[in-house]
């Protein structure tokens, strides 16, 4: 089958085997190898993307479910400067071997979309189906948060500045 | 953070404001991993590149009748389908293991575990290699399976081992250390004695990255090349050099960016052989990649324990003497990844941070039919088995005497005048204040205050008005002394390999330096804290040193990274390396500034004349310096470089001080971690930032050992904990808000003082939760891990075995 796909903001498609995984669509036909792959079950949230806007589990979506709709991943994450959840992660040391990383900041970043001011029990349960086996999450948290924080910051800041 | 004592502060800021040394500062490996551009083994893409499946015996035990390959030789995308024959001819069928046993690569007569590697298929990709591995028909003929160690040297028992000339039973080690006689003396004539049989049972270490690798083998230069998931990039070259009998020179092993290791990245897997053969075969590049399920069911294990321990003191709470009896499952293949001259690996630093004259272990292992492996997961070689087992005892012998279980720790505990301390099976701790530790983490904790809110729960629960859904609190301490940082070479080697570790430090014209090192990073930071070490001792700034790794043909030979090694040994190589830059700099400032040696004094990055400050040299000035035509004295050579093996005198001894505080629901046995303070002593810490996370996640390792996780088997030897939905990690919601402080007691024998982390809290914190679970239900002994149903039982009082899924 073909699909088209649309993946950080550009074109993509391919002929494809009907039973290809989202995730192999991303990392072998596109070479978009920030999203990993860590399991067979949908447990451990490694291979997290969006799409349209939701995050999902790219190895239990099939590429065709993504056919017409929008991707996200961690190679889209980056402005012009870093995302805050991505600067978050490096001020707060949220990441050790970086292999869960991609896909717990794309799960944070929606986490952010939705709820800008999240506390730890609402992060805590956000994150719960990404699994890290670095970091006992504690500074995966205080990733968020910083995020959190530095986001509200700025938003005060351009307010201040249109108000003027 | 609290700290008794200060660690050492940083000494100034570089111009992009690190450290210049130690202190906490962002780790460079962030950059690539944040934006998603890590590149892990699954992430190689060669030209032309193929790939590879395994087929795995779904059976634990039977006899291979025969393979038909000829339906998957036929798919129109298959490059090859290899047996053990195929193998056989080649002579790679069985490989030795890193314990002197052999291991097959694919199965040639039996299948010995469920999940063993019978059949290989290379393909165009991997769907198509997995589709012909259904094509593939294996005969077995099922053999009965040895599931339950404790019957493994019955004398009806099936000899798993038959390929061995002269097998007669199951058996493969007796083992033992200490004083038997001395110790059987004590415990006769002691007051109170406690004795408890507990099993630590088989877990996995799970890395979220799975093992995997991409060899290729270039015809034409006769160059293998192998991308792989390991721990130890040098000493598998040497061992495929052995194993295939490849030239050594023609080997490059590549170990690029690894998604964790914790021990099970460690030894060589059936699979990197075969991507290899692979190659050979096809003339084309060959990626491996295991599944999640091939990653739990195949590769190293840890643990599985049985122990018997016993515990003699006086009434008043004097420890006198500690014993054990071990049995050890240790799989089909004894495949342990530890120093040749310790079996048991170093359990027998059983008896842990108290002082007590008399000890004695006996340690049997036997094979079984499940994977092969034993130490893995952090376990610091086996120190995890040993602290498990005398924290329970002591904990246990606590309960007998009715004696608060930090009271009978603090009267027990080794004293800061006995170090260096030689332990009765032979250890020599080489520092520690350990009541500082322990009164460290009491006091962070509030621990009068806990007991005492502990009290009046149980009174509220023993009145008339008790609320049966109350939670039951519970609170548990450890305290733990590790081993870290293998050698010395003289007496630990793996596979004949001495545990020394090479290091080279070469600092350019314009004084930025390259550091390569034989050890590997798989998510510890190496990139940064040995950038800190090399400027602690030369001022150089961090951003200016760049780590070099993971690939054996750009980096000297050693050991590499497991054991809580990296830090103990080839950071003390890098710190000698260091070392020797400044000395030989020294020499070279004294000939550009044209005076004596002597007249010259250090300061941080700078050569200069005493009593005129404004003479003076920086490193990067002498380096240039070194590279110019400036005359040097007789027998200096120019440049700056240094290159170092370091031999490590004796492990590091890192120590601490753990608390857990859980709440159990009795109605359903849940277990909530409420909070779990942790006091660690690594000596000085070089990134402060970095040793915060390397605990952070051993402690994760600790509830999810203690709560969740666990590899049982049915009685056919079927593994139950083949997928993450079977074999649970701690996940956000399981973990509480870790309470750290930290105590430094340097190193005396470590040129910069450090001890290791990286398995500190993997080895401390089990005992913790669980002590704090057995506290909160009052029973004296049950075994982890305490998922709902098996607390739930120990609350009724019928304990259940963990690792078998029969009673
Ligand atoms: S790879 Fe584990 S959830 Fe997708
Ligand atoms: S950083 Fe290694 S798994 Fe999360």
């Amino acid at each position: 089958m073909h699909v088209n796909v649309t993946v950080n903001g550009a074109e993509t498609g391919a002929d494809i085997e009907a039973r290809l995984l989202l995730v192999h669509y991303l990392r072998n036909e596109l070479g978009l190898t920030g999203t990993h792959w860590g399991c067979d079950t949908s447990n451990c949230g490694a291979c997290t993307v969006w799409l349209d806007g939701v995050p999902v589990k790219s190895c239990t979506t099939l590429a065709g479910m993504a056919d017409g709709h929008e991707v996200r991943t961690v190679e889209g994450l980056e402005g012009t400067d870093l995302d805050p959840v991505q600067q978050g992660f490096v001020e707060e040391h949220g990441l050790q071997c970086g292999f869960c990383t991609p896909g717990m900041m794309m799960t944070a970043r929606a986490l952010l979309d939705r709820d800008p001011d999240p506390d730890e029990a609402t992060i805590r349960e956000a994150i719960s189906g990404n699994l890290c086996r670095c970091t006992g999450y504690e500074n995966i948290i205080r990733a968020v948060r910083w995020a959190a924080t530095h986001e509200a910051a700025a938003r005060a800041a351009d307010q201040e500045g249109a108000g003027v | 953070m609290t700290a008794t004592e200060a660690p050492i502060p940083d000494v100034s800021t570089s111009a992009a404001g690190n450290p210049l040394g130690f202190g906490r500062m962002l780790r460079k490996e962030d950059a690539r991993f944040v934006r998603g551009q890590g590149h892990y083994v699954d992430d190689v893409n060669l030209h032309g590149m193929l790939h590879s499946a395994i087929l795995r015996s779904s059976y634990a035990h039977a006899r291979i009748v025969s393979i038909d390959t000829s339906a998957a030789e036929a798919h129109p995308k298959v490059k090859a389908v290899i047996t053990g024959k195929t193998l056989e001819t080649l002579n790679l069928a069985w490989m030795p293991t890193l314990s002197g046993d052999v291991v097959s690569v694919l199965a040639t007569d039996k299948v010995r575990f469920q999940g063993q590697e019978v059949a290989y298929v290379v393909a165009e990709d991997e769907y198509a290699a997995r589709d012909a591995l259904e094509l593939i028909e294996v005969e077995y003929e099922p053999l009965p399976a040895v599931v339950d160690a404790r019957h493994a040297l019955d004398p009806d028992a099936p000899i798993i081992r038959d390929d061995l000339e002269g097998r007669t039973d199951n058996k493969i080690y007796d083992w033992e250390a200490g004083d038997q006689a001395a110790c059987d003396e004590v415990f006769a004539n002691a007051e109170v004695v406690v004795a408890e049989d507990m099993i630590y049972p088989r877990v996995h270490p799970a890395p979220m990255e799975t093992c995997g690798s991409v060899a290729h083998m270039d015809k034409v230069t006769g160059k293998l090349t192998i991308w792989t998931t390991t721990q130890a990039p040098h000493a598998h070259r040497t061992i495929y050099a052995l194993v295939a009998g490849l030239p050594e020179q023609k080997i490059q092993v590549i170990s690029p960016d690894i998604g964790g290791g914790f021990g099970n990245k460690v030894g060589i897997y059936p699979g990197y052989v075969l991507s290899i053969v692979g190659s050979i075969v096809t003339g084309a590049p060959v990626k491996w990649v295991e599944d999640r399920s091939e990653n739990l069911m195949s590769t190293s294990f840890a643990r599985d324990y049985h122990m018997h321990g016993e515990i003699a003191a006086t009434r008043e709470g004097k420890i006198l003497a500690l014993r054990v009896d071990v049995l050890a499952d240790h799989g089909a293949f004894n495949g342990v990844a530890q120093p040749t001259k310790f079996p048991a690996g170093f359990f027998h630093i059983f008896t842990g941070s108290y002082d007590y004259p008399a000890a004695h272990c006996k340690v049997t292992a036997v094979y079984t039919n499940k994977a092969l492996g034993g130490v893995a997961y952090a376990c610091s070689f086996r120190i995890t088995e040993a602290v498990y087992l005398v924290e329970r005892m002591v904990t246990c012998l606590a309960d007998e005497l009715k004696m608060d279980p930090a009271e009978l720790r603090m009267k027990n505990l080794l004293r800061p005048e006995q170090f260096p301390y030689t332990s009765p099976t032979g250890w020599e701790y080489d520092s520690g204040d350990y009541p500082r530790a322990l009164k460290e983490a009491m006091r962070i904790a509030g621990y009068d205050e806990l007991r005492r809110e502990q009290a009046e729960r149980r009174a509220a629960a023993a009145g008339p008005d008790a609320d049966p859904a109350a939670p039951l609190m519970g609170i548990g301490l450890s305290f733990f002394t590790e081993g870290v940082g293998a050698g010395p070479r003289k007496h630990m080697d793996i596979l004949g390999l001495g545990m020394a570790d090479g290091c080279e430090l070469r600092i350019h014209p314009t004084g930025k330096a390259q550091l390569r090192l034989s050890v590997q990073t798989q998510g510890q930071g190496h990139e940064t804290t040995f950038a800190q070490i090399v400027s602690h001792v030369i001022g150089l700034p961090p951003e200016d040193i760049e780590v070099i790794h993971g690939d054996t043909d750009n980096t000297p030979f050693g050991l590499g990274t497991y054991g809580s090694r990296s830090t103990p040994v080839s950071g003390a190589a890098a710190a000698v390396a260091a070392q020797r830059i400044k000395d030989k700099a020294r020499i070279i400032a004294a000939a550009a500034l044209e005076c004596s040696v002597d007249d010259l004094e250090w300061e941080h990055g700078r050569w200069f004349v005493k009593g005129d400050p404004s003479q003076g040299k920086t490193i990067a000035e002498i380096a240039m310096a070194a590279h110019s035509s400036l005359e040097l004295p007789e027998g200096v050579e120019g440049h700056l470089d240094a290159s170092v093996v370091y031999n490590p005198p004796n492990l590091t001894y890192p120590f601490g001080a753990y608390i857990c505080v859980v709440d159990v629901d009795p109605q359903t046995g849940v277990v909530k971690v409420r909070r779990f303070i942790a006091v660690d002593d690594c000596g000085p810490r070089i990134n402060p930032m970095i040793v915060e996370g390397q605990v952070h996640g051993g402690l994760a390792d600790g509830v999810g050992m203690a709560l969740m996780e666990v590899i049982a088997f049915d009685s056919d030897g079927n593994n139950l904990g083949g997928s993450f939905m079977d074999y649970l990690l701690p996940t956000s919601m399981e973990c509480p808000s870790w309470e750290l402080g930290e105590t430094v007691t340097p190193s005396p024998h470590h040129p910069i003082g450090v001890k290791g982390v990286g398995e500190s809290a993997t080895v401390g914190s089990p005992p913790a939760v669980v002590n704090a679970v057995l506290d909160a239900i009052q029973v004296r002994q049950a075994d982890m891990p305490f998922t709902p149903a098996m607390t739930w039982r120990a609350l009724q009082g019928r304990n259940l075995r963990p690792d078998l899924a029969i009673e």
